[in-house]
């Protein structure tokens, strides 16, 4: 028995940030106050609230302690865990009411409207001990599926909790279960599309660094389902850290007989392998993930047939991301009842959203579905910083589109999101501000998806090149109004015509900033400006006469020669000989240079 | 579309040598293993100049542009050498909205090297990658394993020059 318990965000979030200097500092201070039988130090998944890393949290009082750094340990050994009073200074300042109170992190901003069923277990149990994951309720659905339901009630479960898919398109997962379970084959797979690919994305890495057991249990009740008996989780070598943690899983899983040969009695077996991605984004497309499983390109297939007849190996396969099995063991466990509870009447359930950009608090949320954007901007992500004003919030990510400001009072759903021109994605939600161009944000996804169109369709891979080509002339400020109507001509072609879902979406950031920022566009083409500033070769400097002190320091800076003249008089910039490299504005100690 | 930036002379080690030909040797029969292969070759070498691609498409006796196919689909390989340091600058959403674009023109302008480039004393390296995950950090970059966040132009500098001394 600990008498006190130490829980340490050790999700790259925090990694990033040091966390693992500060769990060590804990361990050795703890040994030195002689604590080390007293005090467990436990290396925990993501919190969420990122913004505010390394972030550690004190048992039993819940203390919630923000931006540690290692040599802050010492006081909190010293004070908290010796004498029992909290270092205040440390406090994340939401939870502090006044100087003898403090509030209970699920009651501030951030955490009140959350509702947290696939980030159940993120940032509460050790990720790399499967007992913890047991007195959780761990292992208990599959025990259930096992022995009380056949595969037909499971999926039925399934179908009636109304799950859709939580990796892009929201397809129903017990819909595509029954499909793959009413093949009769000599094998079927089960696989898991850990591949996240959306930049800007990271819960499902979070849900595997955090609860990589969910998932397993997961994936052994959909083997059960559809009767297959082997399973591949398809997962980036880019996260190191949601490898080792899922290789740990396995192995204990294999080891308490919960995966592999006769699983808990029931004449049942299920093995599962890890397969790690080499960095392509078109292999979070199905037929593309399966064919790199394989050992080749990651090249998509013509469907049908669809991967429930035809998958990997030619086998009947189903496939869903990790998000999507992170809701399964708890649907079955709480009934579909419980989970219908929540969302809206097509969208069942909740969402978990990688809050990113200019946003206060960044970090992974999960609302109920339905929660409107306003909620998630302002309330849970505490606003914009500095003061600035919301513009817009990009989700779905390269398939997905902007929603402007007069929009953010849309209930968050698949379909609401699908109607105002954008898509739910894997769930990245980037805010931008004023300060955000949205051509160039526009022209930012398609330069990626460019890169990561795999070429195998022409539309896909010249549409996008093209489309790109026409997005930099603009923001060269060479475009004209007709190219506008051709890119969005050239934008539908690409949809209607690519071959996988990577080219039927990817124009949609172009779609969405023409419909809802037009204006933007024409200022690019007609005023030849970029209204936020961002667009290099639209800017022109000039300096402000009154508060130029002819100190000459930019003159002295300019690379071209471009700044001209004489001490302690206003000087001028050539903007015919300025190459808008912006050393002038680093250098003028008085703001007299403006860039716009 | 990978392209190849850099002419710095291909070497290698006769444990380099020995190590590629072992791993070819263990797959040879394996189908579908070429995709492993490589990324044991990378380890090896540390990118996949086209030296090592002859030897393994030669090694497991499939064509020059099968191997080159994968090679080039797949950011996680490189066919440019990696420097001492390598630099790689996250382009994810988040970062670029809060300003990574500027923090990598800022890099390549001091290096004198592209996105994909590689310094001409292999000291540098500098790439483009795709959200590492640290987005309350944004912009971020790493060099190695180190991670640095809350990045403006000035303090990239500052950062590089604790490498460059």
């Amino acid at each position: 028995m600990y008498r006190a318990h130490v829980l340490v965000c050790g999700g790259t979030g925090c990694t990033s940030s040091g966390s693992a200097k500060i769990i060590t500092a804990f361990e050795s201070e703890l040994e030195q106050a002689n604590l080390g039988n007293e005090v467990k130090v436990i290396r925990t998944g993501c919190f969420g609230l990122c913004a505010e890393g390394p972030i550690v949290i004190v048992y039993p009082e819940g203390c919630f302690y923000s931006r540690v750094q290692p040599e802050d340990v010492a006081e909190i050994v010293a004070e908290h865990l010796v004498k029992g009073r909290p270092v205040k200074r440390l406090l994340y300042k939401e939870t502090v009411v006044d100087e003898t109170t403090i509030k209970s992190l699920n009651h501030t901003g951030f955490y009140e409207k959350q509702h947290r069923v696939a980030l159940k277990n993120c940032g509460v149990i050790d990720p790399e001990n499967i007992e913890e994951y047991i007195a959780y309720d761990g292992y208990q659905a599959l025990a259930k599926c096992l022995t009380e339901y056949t595969p037909e009630q499971v999926i039925q479960i399934i179908k009636d909790s109304g799950l859709r898919g939580r990796g892009g398109a929201g397809f129903p997962t017990g819909l595509k279960w029954s499909f793959a379970a009413a093949n009769k084959a000599d094998q079927k797979y089960v696989c898991c599309n850990a591949d996240e690919g959306d930049p800007g994305a990271f819960m499902d890495r979070s849900i595997l660094e955090g609860d990589p057991h969910a998932l397993l249990e997961a994936m052994a009740i959909a083997g059960y389902a559809i009767g297959a008996t082997k399973g591949y989780v398809y997962i980036r070598a880019e996260y190191p850290i949601a490898v080792k943690r899922l290789e740990i899983a396995i192995a204990q899983a294999k080891e308490y007989g919960l995966m592999g040969k006769n699983i808990l009695s029931s004449g049942f077996d299920f093995d599962l392998e890890i397969r790690l991605g080499a960095g392509a984004f078109v292999c979070g497309e199905e037929t593309a993930l399966m064919t790199s499983i394989e050992g080749k390109r990651g090249e998509p297939r013509p469907r049908p047939p669809f991967p429930a007849v035809k998958g990997l190996f030619q086998k009947p396969t189903v496939l869903n991301n990790v998000e999507t099995y992170a809701n399964i063991a708890q649907i079955i466990l709480n009934g579909p009842e419980w989970f219908t509870a929540m969302g809206t009447e097509k969208s069942k359930g909740t969402k978990v959203f990688a809050l990113g950009g200019k946003i206060n608090n960044t970090g992974l949320v999960e609302v109920p579905m339905g929660t409107t954007l306003r909620e998630v901007v302002e309330d849970i992500g505490g606003g914009i910083p500095n003061g600035k004003k919301f513009k817009a919030a990009q989700t779905g990510g390269p398939s997905g589109g902007c929603i402007p400001a007069h929009l953010i009072d849309t209930p968050i759903d698949y379909d609401n999101l699908l109607a105002i021109g954008s898509m739910m994605g894997s769930g990245g939600l980037i805010v931008m501000d004023e300060d955000n161009c949205m051509v160039d944000i526009a022209k930012f996804f398609l330069e990626f998806t460019v890169e990561e169109s795999c070429g195998k369709c022409t539309p896909c891979r010249i549409g996008t090149k093209r489309l790109y080509e026409m997005l930099e002339k603009i923001t060269k400020g060479e475009g004209t109004l007709e190219d506008l109507d051709k890119m969005e001509a050239l934008c539908y072609y690409i949809k209607e015509n690519s071959l996988c879902g990577l080219g039927q979406t990817a124009p949609n950031p172009v779609l969405s900033t023409l419909r809802y920022f037009r204006d933007e566009y024409v200022a690019h083409v007609v005023d030849k400006k970029c209204p936020a500033g961002v667009c290099k070769d639209l800017l022109q400097y000039s300096i402000i006469e009154d508060k130029c002190k002819g100190c000459t320091a930019c003159a002295r800076k300019c690379p071209v020669g471009a700044i001209s003249g004489s001490v302690k008089n206003p000087h001028v910039i050539d903007t015919a000989k300025c190459i808008k490299c912006g050393a002038c504005i680093e250098t003028c100690k008085f703001d007299a240079i403006i860039r716009k | 579309m990978k392209n190849k930036l850099e002419t710095i002379p291909f070497k290698d080690t006769p444990e380099q040598k020995a190590q590629l030909e072992q791993i070819i040797q263990d797959y040879k029969d394996v189908p579908g293993a070429l995709v492993q292969v490589l990324k044991k070759a990378q380890e090896v070498y540390g990118y996949l100049p086209l030296e090592v691609q002859i030897t393994v498409a030669e090694g497991l006796g499939i064509s020059l542009e099968e191997v080159y196919g994968v090679v080039t689909f797949y950011s996680f390989f490189s066919i440019n050498p990696k420097g001492q340091y390598e630099i790689s600058v996250c382009l994810g959403t988040a970062c670029y909205v809060k300003g990574a674009g500027d923090v990598i023109n800022k890099i390549s302008d001091v290096l004198g090297i592209k996105d994909g480039g590689c310094t001409p004393d292999g000291k540098f390296s500098l790439r483009a990658c795709r959200c590492i995950g640290a987005c309350g950090l944004a912009p971020v970059l790493t060099i190695n394993d180190d991670v640095y966040g809350r990045l403006t132009t000035d303090e990239t500098v500052k950062v590089l020059q604790k490498y460059m001394a």
